[in-house]
């Protein structure tokens, strides 16, 4: 095991691909982000591997100066699964987009998180088509107008978190698109955690959705309409990190500190590990303040582990070493 | 075939016979399946040459009596060579109305059938659609009925031992397969000593059993209804071990040997479907060998996974049957692409859509061969009997490896389901695997370098130091590996990955007609029909025809000689299990000939007798 840190910076992981997204486009920002977060996670180059769907944001592992595939329409998590499944220590991520992971590649979408395996899923949320410019996907809004809803979309959205902690989620984070800053360490986490880690980005697309999450994401507004939840602290937002979370009967309620008698001590802290899901589903479900940061981070047996355990059992009671002993096993006769 | 024989002592007939076949049918319930083994176990170990073809129905527990719920398994064993489990039988065993019901009909006039009278009851009959006992009425008069209440017998053969009514009655098979065993002369002890190995922990059902079994032998020995006793000699098959193999199974044990012949992890991403499963059945019992199975949670996940496992260095396979291939499509058309090595393996069913999911068909050939968007060839070849099933699922690992594409494998149900004897190999006796991966030391890489006589792409994978690369579904250039829209780069790819296909004509066998290499008529089949027009065209060749039979396993590419064969025969017929598929093939290849065809599409193998019908008029 070669275990000197390897120094790479953000610039080895460039391509020589001129990135084609649109100017303005979040997927720069997270592109960036991820650039930045692969030298801090002390992985040789050459275990990482991109792996992506059909959509705007799928065209990633060109960008990237990894080992990269763009699948077909919905299908990176299978196409990732069986990278893993060859390999256990490559460090495999998924690119992928709404219509991509929960329209068309909804059934894959829910079964590698069913199975947890050890995969780093980026899942760019835009809600909108915008490869195709413009039609609603699974997380587009009711009432929305596209290309495809020109009186208003009649079909209600998947909220991901909660389609995904549904599927039970091990890791879930949601971030902002135009923040740097928070996603570059919530890669490097999902990283870390040994199992599926899902990472939502509520990406702008400046074209066929422009400012679909401005309301949560623009700079002026965005520390009083997200609370960025951080493991071990209290659930406090605002400008002033005066507001915070209390749990009023079965409903996650604003509170003032201050106001009413609330001190910090009332302030629900954040328990990224309770194992129980329900208080986790409620924050992903939460419309103000939005949930945002590692919402659920709980350790499980991966699908990978359960595979090598089973496997190094089954090697040890084995009398078979090679095919001629299967062959010559069991009901033979000879031809004389 | 059995001769008719008079002789009425009970001091009997033993008649030499060159090949039997004998149907077991009853309910589900009946145990026929494992009868049906037991016969031809012990007759391949006997040393007959043997095939066998079990028949169930896709109800899992259809209800007992139905007509729907009848199992049977069939065995043709023979001192002659034996290449079909035979169409129309010597012996039936019918353990109830509804067996007998849906399979007189494959009983040869004038001879034996075998029934458990005691099930023939009013309720059984009514079940079975019966309006009166054809016991009684009749009806049978043309077969050698042999009456026995195997219900009553078995009952009294265990009455001492205590068991439950249940156990009782899943015993009686084993009077019957007593009874067969006493008319074919054929020795108990290989099924005792099955009972012994398999219960070893129930003495009593092993006691139970094989009190019935001997029953049954002696039952027969004492009946003078049964005035002849039959012989099938030895056959005079190459010396060596030997086992059953069925063709499922035979595919999975090829796919194996490639495995560890080529020195990589297997990797088999798979979805249940009839009848295919049983290749998923098999493979993930051999953890041990380094094989991975993945049961995904549909057909596209089990390619796509099994990509994703090509581009990360294993041997890569997915299993499926009809409807699952065209699923997989847009995925093969994605490995043609980026050209990864994937075997995948369609055990053909009846179709179209979910058509007869438990019975054969060949028309799957075409969603084969063009069943996917754009310009995209991936090699075709197809397995033509149990055993080799074997061989080909070897050839499809060696030929995906070595020139860097999909392989589609196709068998049928037919030929997954039968059994015939498998002369064991070794793993050492099949040709070397070679592989496309970059020697260690690598430094310079583009996905699309090539070698100069197969055009294989060079395959680096995840982990390799400084190779470092991507690949896609978009068309790439041909130097740099990066995204190209450019028209005459897109037009030099196309090219390149036909050309690439085409080549492996210089690595695969020539063809042969077999029986004549030049004459009146050329019997075309491929897949899974070899042995019911090898057997017809073998017969008419000794009958003096000049008929000669060309059997296709190579079928994209075509071997490079297949036009000098056709060249040679006044007249071609192509007998395919579908509406003409392969001759369309052919006609897209060498349109100067004429293709007559005979096709059936009844869910059922070419029968030797409609086969010989048809040739008849065309000698």
């Amino acid at each position: 095991m070669e275990n000197t840190a390897i120094k790479y910076t953000f610039k080895d992981f460039q391509s020589d691909q001129e990135v084609r997204w649109c100017p303005g486009c979040d997927d720069y920002v997270i592109l960036r982000s991820i650039q930045k977060a692969l030298p801090e996670m002390n992985k040789k180059k050459e275990d990482f591997v991109f792996i992506s769907g059909i959509g705007c944001s799928s065209r990633f592992p060109y960008y990237m100066d990894t080992y990269g595939m763009h699948g077909i329409h919905g299908r990176a998590a299978a196409i990732a699964t069986g990278v893993k499944l060859a390999n256990d220590k490559l460090s495999v991520w998924v690119a992928s987009g709404d219509g991509d992971s929960m329209a068309i590649g909804g059934n894959h979408f829910i079964h590698v998180i069913r199975r947890n395996v050890d995969l780093n899923y980026i899942l760019f949320n835009n809600e909108i088509y915008g490869l195709t410019k413009g039609q609603f996907s699974p997380t587009s809004l009711l009432e929305q107008k596209t290309k495809t809803s020109p009186y208003g979309n009649t079909q209600p959205p998947f909220n991901p978190g909660e389609l995904a902690i549904g599927s039970s989620a091990r890791f879930f984070a949601r971030l902002s698109g135009n923040n740097p800053k928070e996603m570059t360490p919530v890669f490097v986490e999902a990283e870390k955690f040994n199992g599926l880690s899902l990472v939502e980005i509520m990406q702008n697309c400046v074209i066929f959705n422009d400012g679909c999450f401005s309301k949560y994401t623009d700079k002026t507004v965005r520390a009083d309409m997200q609370v960025y939840l951080e493991h071990g602290k209290p659930m406090l937002f605002g400008k002033e990190k005066n507001k915070g979370l209390v749990l009023n009967g079965l409903k996650l309620e604003v509170v003032t500190l201050e106001e009413n008698g609330v001190t910090e001590s009332d302030i629900l802290v954040h328990d990224a590990q309770e194992s129980d899901n329900t208080l986790h589903l409620m924050l992903a479900k939460l419309k103000y303040p939005l949930a945002t940061g590692i919402i659920r981070s709980v350790k499980e047996s991966t699908l990978g582990e359960r595979r090598r355990d089973k496997t190094q059992h089954v090697k040890e009671i084995s009398k078979f070493k090679t095919v001629d002993d299967l062959f010559a096993s069991g009901e033979t006769y000879e031809v004389k | 075939m059995i001769t008719n024989n008079d002789n009425k002592a009970i001091d009997r007939n033993v008649a030499e016979v060159e090949d039997v076949a004998i149907r077991f049918v009853g309910d589900s319930g009946d145990g026929m399946q494992l009868t049906g083994t037991q016969f031809s176990d012990t007759s391949a170990m006997f040393g007959n040459d043997i095939a066998t073809f079990p028949d169930y129905p896709s109800e899992i527990r259809a209800p007992q009596g139905s007509l729907y719920g009848v199992s049977g398994f069939q065995v043709h064993i023979g001192h002659k060579d034996i290449a079909t489990p035979g169409d129309d039988v010597d012996v039936l065993v019918a353990m109830n109305p509804a067996g007998l019901k849906t399979n007189l009909y494959a009983l040869k006039p004038g001879q034996m059938l075998i029934v458990d009278s005691d099930s023939f009851t009013k309720k059984n009959l009514e079940k079975a659609h019966y309006e009166t006992n054809p016991l009684e009425d009749g009806s049978l008069e043309n077969y050698k009925v042999i009456e026995v209440a195997m219900t009553t017998h078995t009952r009294e053969a265990v009455k001492d031992l205590g068991l439950d009514n249940k156990s009782i009655l899943r015993s009686k098979n084993m009077f019957a397969l007593g009874i067969v065993y006493f008319i074919f002369n054929r020795s108990m002890d290989h099924t005792i000593e099955f009972f012994e190995k398999k219960f070893k922990k129930k003495p009593l059902i092993v006691e139970a059993n094989t009190k019935v079994l001997k029953a049954g032998f002696f039952y027969a020995e004492t009946l003078e209804l049964i005035s002849t006793t039959y012989k099938v000699a030895p056959s005079e098959m190459p010396k060596g071990m030997y086992r059953m193999l069925n063709g499922n199974t035979a595919t999975s044990w090829g796919l194996l040997t490639a495995q560890q012949n080529s020195g990589l992890e297997l990797f088999l991403g798979s979805y249940p479907i009839t009848p295919a499963t049983d290749i998923l059945h098999e493979m993930v019992k051999h953890r041990y060998f380094g094989v991975k199975t993945f049961q995904a949670e549909d057909e596209i996940a089990g390619i796509t996974s099994a990509i994703g496992a090509a581009f990360a260095g294993d041997l890569a396979i997915t299993t499926t049957s009809g409807p699952g291939l065209a699923l997989k499509g847009e995925a093969i058309g994605l490995a043609m692409m980026i050209e990864l090595p994937l075997v995948i393996i369609n055990v053909q069913r009846g179709g179209p859509s979910t058509g007869l999911p438990t019975k054969t068909e060949q028309s799957d050939l075409l969603q084969a061969l063009y069943g996917r968007n754009g310009e995209s060839p991936v090699i075709v070849i197809a397995a033509s009997t149990p055993a080799n099933s074997f061989d080909f699922a070897y050839e499809a690992c060696k030929l995906a490896l070595e020139h860097m594409t999909p392989v589609i494998l196709l068998t049928d149900g037919y030929i997954a389901n039968g059994s015939a004897p498998w002369k064991i190999k070794k793993a050492s006796d099949m040709p070397p695997i070679k592989n496309q991966l970059v020697p260690k030391g690598t430094t310079e890489y583009t996905p699309y370098q090539r070698d100069k006589d197969s055009l294989a792409r060079k395959w680096a994978v995840p982990g390799m130091k400084g190779l470092e690369h991507r690949v896609g579904g978009l068309e790439k250039d041909k130097d740099s590996g990066n995204v190209s829209h450019v028209p005459t780069n897109h037009e030099y790819q196309t090219n390149i990955r036909a050309e690439k296909v085409k080549r492996v004509q210089n690595v695969i066998p020539e063809v042969k007609a077999e029986y004549n290499e030049e004459g009146d008529l050329l019997v075309i089949g491929w897949g899974g029909t070899y042995g019911s027009l090898s057997t017809v065209v073998h017969e008419m060749a000794d009958e003096g025809h000049k008929i000669g039979h060309l059997h296709f396993n190579y079928i994209n590419p075509l071997p490079k000689n297949t036009k000098d064969i056709l060249k040679k025969f006044k007249k071609i017929i192509v007998c395919e299990l579908n509406k003409g598929q392969f001759s369309m093939v052919l006609n897209s290849h060498f349109s100067e000939f004429e293709y007559l065809q005979y096709n059936k599409v009844q869910g059922l193998p070419f029968t030797t007798i409609e086969l010989k019908d048809k040739f008849k008029q065309l000698v």
